[in-house]
């Protein structure tokens, strides 16, 4: 199958996208009984240094319904100047543009390399991009300081003609003037009343009409400074100005009284600084970036009392309806965020306390705008500060990685249709032609809205097959997929990415085989996952596990190779090997599993997990793990407690943290100092090894996992031991005789467990 | 004289003048009745000494001629227009109060009435004729307006001919009125026809309607305007008699030197009448012989008011953390009046007889004739007046007060930026901060300021002293107002000066081109109130304020301003607020010492009564500057500002007034806000400001044992400090109505009368109150002659020697602008005016309702003695001479078209009277060089600012055009 792996590989590496099935089942009865629904992970800004953008604007084929873009997969009649919609097959004539148009003078968009080709529009005012910080005054000096610290630096990181803004929040809310020299000059709001974004306007004065006053008094300037101008302003402009506002941030004076917490007004600061930016610039390229240390204390979207001795809501609570104001809080950050997602703009929240911040009230506002979220435990972090400095990192062309106000629309040809979407979107409800009745995550529509997305951000697109049974393949048949994403590139510029695919269509009857090897299992999981968790937002828990476990065995029911009744005999291709170990390690993952973790972290893990690309989603589902010793290179072992052995130092990426073990021996060896004698330096290499690993590792990530530096009997090795697959425990050790790793304490059955009973199961004829 | 001050009036004032003469065309009816007020107040005079001289008195009728002068008067319609421009002008003028004097004279001339023994000749002034009375009786409203002027024909034959002495009353009295009472004044006699007799609830109210007779306005006959009692003549006999001496308070009932009597005062056991004074110092021992006499029980009650240095201050009592002794049973405080007994372990409270025991730390033996060993070491029981230290149980929530703030508001609508008034007020306060009110042990002042300045939305400034520069935070929120910052709003000048300079430079720039027109009100002391709040402190808002509220937010006022409803029965509405939304704010100041003085610039209506009700009820001052310009009306703004600023004040107050037994308090005027009926709380009081207070008969009082009055006043001190302090005054009782006429007071009547005056105008329509005021004077009169007087004639005026001037003073009192109505006088100053009356002081309405008149041109520039004053009447006005008019609010120069060419150019340097402008005045003010005229002149100018804390315009008047 080397040559699927090839063909996946070079569709990522140009396109952006994976697909779960390679080649696709002909009908739809058939795909259903693939179990693993046909459907793609697509980046759609997926980095490509190699491909320039094109100075022109896209070749639309004329049909209304249909407005499919000029590509590589059309047919085309150089003599007659005509060419055939692969998706309508309506026949359009080339523009004017093109009538030297041959076969060996292609336009870019015909050449098969360009299944992925990206447009800039010259058209339309280009609007610089606006920074909105909405930072919490409620934290601790530190803290505080830290966090003015990263955001006065962040002043020398935007684009100079960036139009910045700042509103602070504690027991009121204050919207900072940045135009005015010589007094610091802000608009206070109540933080427990909410406007709407009409009374937002009027009070900072945006609405006010040219004041017919102005013209009868003399020696006014005439022409009005954009009203806004008082509130955003160009960061060259006001760099010193701002700089010097950062220092001067007091903490929220308000005195808290003990036993309290302090009043946080973070719902009406955000209603403000949406209503801010949705009254002066719709439309265009924004972020609202959130700052907050504590949970919303008061007014709309608050999700907590300030009485420290209600402790903030926990799983718990939720499960026994006892969240007081979960539900009104989190109606009032959905009312805003989509609000927000309408005007194109996207919310950052970078939430850093100990306790829980009220993520999971507030993930909307992040989830549906594409925008970031950032969880720590202090702004006094490098989690946190590098984390935030790489939200401004720039490509190769030096260009921010981020783009904003992007709409994704997905054309497909006459025997698939459009199911949903999971990932950092809104729907904008458009239907068509293309749109399919059945909803796999945000479905109902072929369009969809990314506010903020940047080259890593990727979206799960389910689809599904609607050719009946019994209508022949398509002769030599392909089916086709378009995706055309219009964005505002951070240069402002309008773009166009469009993304052609085509993949053959295959009887599943005769030609099963050939379907199986097409099978992308890593897509599969992260597809399935997506799913998953999509579910585990509005269902409970268990029963998305047992739908998880059902899909399952039907897959394995499917495709393996067995004898009825007899679990031993259960054989799974290569193309399958790896697709139930992902399953089980997705079972006990952060996403689907609450325990031991709070409704933050779970909204945390999750936010993260419906937007990153496949390699990372595999690693947020299957931790990877290291292991460094003298017997050799490093090496990836499996994730299993027998890994965890006395004289290897152990690296594990979970993606959200990195955990570096040492084995029992190599932490007495080091308390021995061994490392500082010249004699064994290759000791001082080896407790180099991983740690220069996990730098690496770090650089690349964003956002920043937690680096967590333990060893044997360290508490937080509890890490490393609460991920491995716990094939060993106190139940099954001294059967084992040897000791052979370390034991986990715990009742969680261990993969070998699993596997047993899933063959079982599949070869049951119950099921 | 009453024209004196606004220009415009003059041209006016010439015509009318004429009106009132006889001979004159004589305005329409309606002047002559006014006329006939006017006159008709004039007092009467008695001859000065004694007590009830039956004889004195008598009037003469007027019977007479009166008539023929009145009707006669043949004029024009236009005359007649003029003749009200006239009266009006008068009554804006403060100087109706004025003008009372010299109407009185212009009795016919024939028929002075009283001779008394009358005063001295006075000197030339008076002019007889001016006045006619006989209105005829219909319109009788107009009444004051018109009288005050007497034509100058008049004058001029008035000038000849000082009446006779006593002459004034003339027109006034009807002959016998039905009243009986030798007074029946005109004034009854003016209203008299109009309305029916009182029934109004309004105090006292004086039923007999019929009284009024007046009718015969054309019986008149002209009385010597100098034979009317001259309040000038009683004033200095009393300063001859007691000024100058040393005033002690040692004696029950002993009736105090009047107001303008300068002496020194000691504390032997009773409250100073600097703190107190009653309107008579021996109560009727019955409420039948109250209701006989229908003379008002009450006390004017300045507790913090100003003593001079060569006084002793309070002292302060502090039992520590005992606080002070208390009766068990009334809760009155430890005084002069409790009565030790069983040799000092108990003590019976003066106030409702309970017996007490001496709580063990305050025990001390007596001595051989029942008193304290330490009688003469505690203030609490040998003085009217001390201090207590309040503790804990004294203080809001418990909690040790925190010193107060001061706020600065500040309108910075485009109307101020362009007059520059915004850019002066930063200026001042730049100086004016120095000098905030401390302690006097105190290095420094404890008091935190704070500032805001708003149009339509409300900006708090952040002026934290680690600073580098302020910060702004716009409020737009209005509709719900909250308070955005707490740490830095408030602040120590000291501490903050370069931060708050900084700002104070920066505000008139940062508004220099905002177009904003429109300003908010009621947010504006809500949010100042809020954040007196939220810090926890009582304190004091100076709000710099220009036009009416028009910006939606709560609190937005319309222009209600209509003249169609004066002199209706809804007229009272001009004088109520417009919206509730201003009561209930003042009601939350209240509650959280938060004291609102109000400095007002407006240039057309701004609603006053609804924009001063704030200020009125939360013990704060009203400041009002009609069409401010900076040239002009700068220095007395600034005058007041620092005055308001430096002046002694308590907050966050409560005052009880306790009574022993038989009688109590029922009533109270002022600068206040009640919740019950004891209570009187006040944000805030201050050394101006005076609480009258109306007492009622429960039972009967002994003899013996007398009316005894505590007034005790919790309240935070500028340091912070919670303080009681408590004035104690007796008074006695008698059965004797002739005794009560004895021991009246008149200064501390017109008090109360005004005040409970002005109060009703919310309530009644005028000609209502006019007429009790009327009724009630001529009441009390009746019973005096009635019984106390020998028989005399019934023409004739009696008047006790107490109450030698109450008539002129009435006069005065209802030719006020507010209790008069006159469509030229604005809505807003009736307003003011009215609120203004209702905390002042004895003295301080003394000399609003009857100004003082210098003859300038008089002056020994040799000496540093001011001029003596004459009466205050228009006929005593000539046109050699120059005159300097003073009612503690304005002060009026007033230039005789032929005074002398030397002293013009002395005093203006200028070299004729053709020369002078009016734009010279502050000028001659404000210069202290030059020659000796100038000099004397300013430092009489400066007593008056200096004296009375209120003075406000100094309008020059030139008096050229006016016919003499």
């Amino acid at each position: 199958m080397a040559t699927y792996l090839e063909f996946i590989q070079q569709n990522e590496e140009r396109d952006g996208v994976r697909f779960s099935w390679n080649v696709w089942p002909s009908s739809r009865l058939e795909a259903t009984r693939m179990v693993v629904p046909l459907a793609c992970l697509l980046t759609p800004l997926k980095e490509r240094p190699d491909l320039p953008p094109v100075q022109y604007e896209p070749v639309l084929c004329s049909r209304t319904t249909c407005r499919a873009i000029l590509n590589p997969l059309c047919q085309v009649d150089y003599r007659a100047k005509l060419w055939a919609c692969n998706f309508c097959f309506q026949r359009n004539q080339f523009p004017p543009v093109y009538t030297c148009i041959s076969e060996v003078n292609q336009p870019a968009e015909l050449m098969p390399q360009f299944s992925t080709i990206e447009y800039v529009i010259q058209r339309g005012a280009q609007y610089p991009l606006i920074f909105l910080y909405v930072v919490d005054t409620c934290l601790e000096e530190d803290d505080l300081q830290a966090l003015k610290e990263s955001l006065q630096m962040s002043l020398s990181l935007l684009p100079p003609d960036a139009l910045v803004g700042l509103i602070t929040f504690g027991r009121m809310v204050q919207v900072h003037e940045l135009s005015c020299e010589r007094i610091s000059k802000s608009y206070v709001f109540r933080g427990t009343k909410d406007l709407t974004a009409k009374q937002i306007q009027d009070m900072l004065g945006l609405t006010k009409p040219a004041m017919p006053m102005q013209q009868a008094r003399p020696g006014q300037p005439q022409e009005q400074p954009l009203v806004s101008s008082r509130f955003l302003q160009p960061v060259h402009k006001i760099d010193m100005n701002l700089t010097d506002l950062l220092g001067e941030l007091q903490r929220d004076p308000w005195p808290v009284t003990q036993g309290k917490r302090p009043l946080r007004s973070t719902g009406v600061a955000l209603s403000i600084a949406v209503g801010l930016l949705e009254g002066t610039f719709p439309n265009t390229g924004a972020r609202i970036m959130l700052f907050t240390g504590g949970p919303p204390t008061q007014g709309p979207g608050m999700v907590v009392g300030d009485e420290l001795k209600v402790p903030i809501r926990s799983w718990h609570d939720i499960e026994k309806d006892n969240a007081r104001f979960m539900k009104k809080a989190t109606k009032h950050y959905e009312m805003l965020a989509n609000r927000t997602a309408t005007n194109g703009h996207c919310i950052d929240i970078y939430a850093c306390a100990l306790d829980q911040t009220g993520l999971l009230e507030m993930k909307c506002c992040a989830n549906l705008t594409g925008g970031h979220m950032v969880m720590g435990d202090s702004f006094n972090t490098s989690l946190f500060k590098q984390t935030f400095q790489k939200i401004f990192s720039k490509d190769f062309n030096g260009d921010f990685r981020m783009a904003f106000g992007a709409t994704l629309e997905v054309k497909t040809s006459r025997e698939l249709k459009v199911a949903g979407a999971i990932g950092p979107c809104v729907s904008l409800n458009v239907k068509g032609p293309c749109v399919s009745e059945n909803e796999l995550g945000v479905g109902g529509t072929s369009q969809w809205k990314i506010c903020g997305l940047d080259p890593t951000s990727t979206l799960g697109i389910y689809f599904e097959v609607v050719s009946q049974h019994n209508a022949p393949v398509p002769q030599g048949g392909r089916g086709a997929i378009q995706y055309v994403t219009r964005y505002q590139h951070s240069s402002t510029q309008r773009r166009i990415r469009v993304t052609t695919i085509a993949r053959n269509w295959a009887d599943a009857q005769s030609q099963l085989r050939h379907i199986e090897a097409a099978f992308d299992q890593e897509a599969a999981a992260v597809l399935m996952a997506r799913l998953g968790v999509f579910r585990a937002e509005s269902e409970e828990g268990p029963d998305v596990l047992r739908w998880l476990d059902r899909q399952l065995i039907r897959l394995c029911q499917k495709f393996g190779q067995y004898n009825k009744e007899d679990p031993t005999s259960f054989r799974l291709s290569d193309s399958f090997s790896l697709y139930p170990q992902f399953m089980f390690h997705l079972r006990r993952s952060p996403f689907l599993q609450v325990f031991n973790n709070s409704p933050d972290e779970s909204s945390y893990y999750r936010h993260h997990f419906a937007r990153q690309d496949l390699t990372q989603s595999l690693i947020m589902i299957q931790p990877i793990l290291y292991s460094y010793s003298f017997h050799g290179p490093p090496e990836p072992v499996l994730l299993d407690s027998s890994s965890i052995l006395a004289d290897r130092i152990l690296l594990m990426d979970t993606f959200f943290q990195i955990v570096i073990y040492l084995g029992e021996t190599i932490v007495q060896w080091r308390k021995a100092g061994y490392q500082d004698m010249p004699e064994y330096e290759n000791f001082r290499h080896l407790l180099q090894a991983p740690l220069d690993d996990a730098q690496e590792i770090l650089q690349a990530r964003f956002p920043m996992p937690r680096y967590i530096n333990t060893e044997h009997g360290g508490s937080q090795a509890r890490f490393l031991l609460s991920k491995v697959n716990p094939s060993q425990t106190h139940n099954n050790l001294y059967a084992w005789g040897q000791e052979t790793g370390a034991p986990i304490l715990t009742d969680d059955v261990s993969l070998q467990v699993f596997v047993d009973h899933l063959k079982k199961l599949a070869v049951s004829s119950a099921c | 004289m009453s024209m004196m001050k606004p220009a415009g009036p003059l041209g006016a004032a010439a015509p009318g003048g004429m009106l009132p003469q006889g001979p004159s065309p004589p305005g329409p009816h309606q002047f002559g009745q006014n006329g006939a007020h006017a006159q008709g107040h004039p007092p009467q005079r008695f001859p000065g000494p004694p007590p009830v001289n039956s004889a004195v008195s008598s009037y003469a009728p007027y019977s007479p001629s009166t008539p023929s002068s009145y009707p006669s008067p043949a004029s024009t319609s236009s005359i007649a227009q003029l003749g009200h421009q006239l009266s009006a002008m008068h009554v804006n003028s403060y100087g109706s109060g004025m003008a009372p004097p010299g109407q009185g004279p212009p009795g016919s001339p024939s028929a002075p009435l009283f001779q008394g023994p009358s005063q001295p000749p006075q000197p030339s002034i008076m002019q007889p004729g001016s006045q006619v009375l006989p209105p005829p009786p219909t319109t009788a409203l107009n009444g004051p307006g018109a009288s005050p002027l007497p034509p100058s024909m008049h004058r001029q034959d008035g000038l000849p001919g000082p009446a006779p002495l006593n002459a004034q009353y003339q027109p006034p009295l009807l002959p016998g009125q039905t009243l009986g009472t030798g007074y029946s004044p005109q004034q009854a006699a003016n209203y008299g026809p109009q309305m029916a007799g009182g029934q109004l609830s309004y105090p006292g109210g004086f039923p007999g309607g019929p009284a009024q007779m007046a009718g015969p306005p054309q019986l008149q006959k002209k009385l010597d305007p100098d034979s009317i009692p001259s309040p000038i003549q009683v004033i200095e006999n009393d300063r001859a008699t007691r000024g100058g001496q040393v005033y002690a308070t040692n004696t029950r009932g002993q009736v105090p030197p009047l107001v303008t009597t300068d002496c020194v005062i000691q504390d032997q056991g009773n409250a100073s009448p600097r703190y107190i004074r009653c309107t008579t110092y021996c109560f009727p021992c019955t409420s039948d012989m109250a209701k006989q006499a229908q003379i008002p029980l009450a006390a004017v009650i300045k507790p913090f008011a100003t003593i001079p240095s060569n006084e002793t201050p309070l002292y302060l009592v502090n039992h520590g953390e005992n606080g002070p002794v208390r009766c068990n049973r009334c809760k009155a405080y430890m005084c002069p009046f409790m009565q030790f007994i069983e040799g000092g372990r108990r003590y019976q409270c003066g106030f409702c007889n309970c017996v007490n025991d001496v709580p063990p730390f305050y025990f001390q033996h007596l001595d051989h004739i029942g008193r304290r060993l330490d009688h003469y070491e505690k203030p609490e029981l040998s003085l009217g007046s001390y201090e207590y230290v309040a503790t804990l149980d004294y203080c809001r929530k418990n909690k040790p007060p925190s010193p107060p703030a001061f706020i600065f508001m500040i309108d910075v609508s485009y109307s101020n930026i362009k007059n520059g008034l915004v850019k002066l007020i930063c200026e001042e306060l730049k100086t004016v901060l120095e000098k905030l009110p401390k302690e006097e042990q105190e290095e420094t002042s404890a008091i935190r300021v704070g500032f805001i300045t708003y149009n339509k939305v409300l900006h708090f400034f952040n002026v934290k002293s680690n600073l580098a520069q302020p910060q702004m935070m716009v409020m737009t929120d209005v509709g719900e107002v909250f308070v955005p910052l707490l740490d830095g709003f408030l602040v120590n000048y000291q501490d903050s000066q370069s931060v708050i300079h900084n700002l104070l430079d920066q505000i008139p720039e940062m508004f220099a081109d905002s177009n904003e027109n429109e300003t908010v009100f009621a947010p504006v002391i809500q949010a100042g109130m809020e954040a007196l709040k939220a810090a926890d402190c009582p304190g004091k808002l100076f709000i710099f304020h220009s036009s009416l509220p028009t910006a939606e937010a709560p609190g937005k006022l319309k222009n209600r301003d209509d003249k169609k409803l004066i002199n209706t029965d809804k007229e009272k509405i001009l004088f109520q607020p417009q919206t509730n939304v201003y009561d209930s704010l003042a009601k939350d100041c209240v509650a959280h010492g938060c004291c609102v003085t109000l400095f007002l610039f407006p240039s057309q209506y701004v609603d006053v009564a609804s924009l001063g009700l704030v200020p009125q009820l939360t013990g704060g001052t009203l400041y009002k500057y009609n069409n401010f310009q900076m040239h002009m009306d700068s220095q007395q703004f600034l005058n007041d500002l620092r005055n308001d600023i430096e002046k002694k004040i308590g907050f966050d107050a409560i005052m009880r007034v306790r009574t022993s037994t038989g009688f109590r308090a029922t009533d109270f005027f002022g600068g206040i806000f009640m919740n019950n009926t004891t209570d009187v709380e006040m944000a805030a009081i201050d050394c101006d400001k005076a609480v009258t207070v109306e007492f009622k008969h429960d039972d009967k009082l002994g003899e013996d044992s007398g009316a005894l009055i505590q007034c005790a006043v919790l309240y935070t001190t500028i340091g912070g400090q919670r303080r009681l302090r408590i004035h104690n005054l007796s008074l006695n009782c008698s059965s004797q109505l002739a005794d009560l006429y004895k021991s009246c007071e008149t200064d501390a009547l017109i008090n109360f009368f005004a005040k409970s005056a002005f109060k009703a105008v919310l309530h009644q329509p005028l000609k209502v109150i006019r007429e009790i005021l009327v009724n009630q004077t001529a009441h009390m009169l009746a019973c005096y002659r009635k019984n106390c007087a020998s028989p005399s004639a019934a023409s004739q005026l009696i008047l006790p020697d107490s109450m030698k001037v109450l008539p002129v003073y009435m006069n005065c009192l209802l030719k006020n602008c507010v209790l008069l109505s006159r469509p030229e006088i604005s809505t807003d100053e009736r307003a003011y005016q009215r609120q203004l009356v209702m905390t002042m002081g004895v003295a301080d309405s003394q000399l609003f309702f009857y100004p003082q008149l210098l003859p300038i041109h008089t002056l020994d520039v040799k000496s540093t003695t001011l001029p003596a004053a004459i009466r205050c009447s228009e006929s005593r006005l000539s046109e050699e001479g120059i005159f300097l008019l003073a009612n503690g609010l304005n002060m009026f120069l007033w230039l005789g078209v032929s005074s002398p060419p030397e002293l013009i150019q002395g005093i203006f340097n200028v070299p004729s009277f053709a020369h002078v402008s009016t734009d010279m005045v502050s000028i001659f003010f404000r210069c202290f060089c030059g020659n000796v005229q100038r000099n004397v002149l300013c430092s009489c100018a400066t007593t008056y600012y200096k004296v009375k804390k209120t003075v406000r315009h100094i309008v020059l008047y030139k008096k050229e055009n006016l016919m003499f």
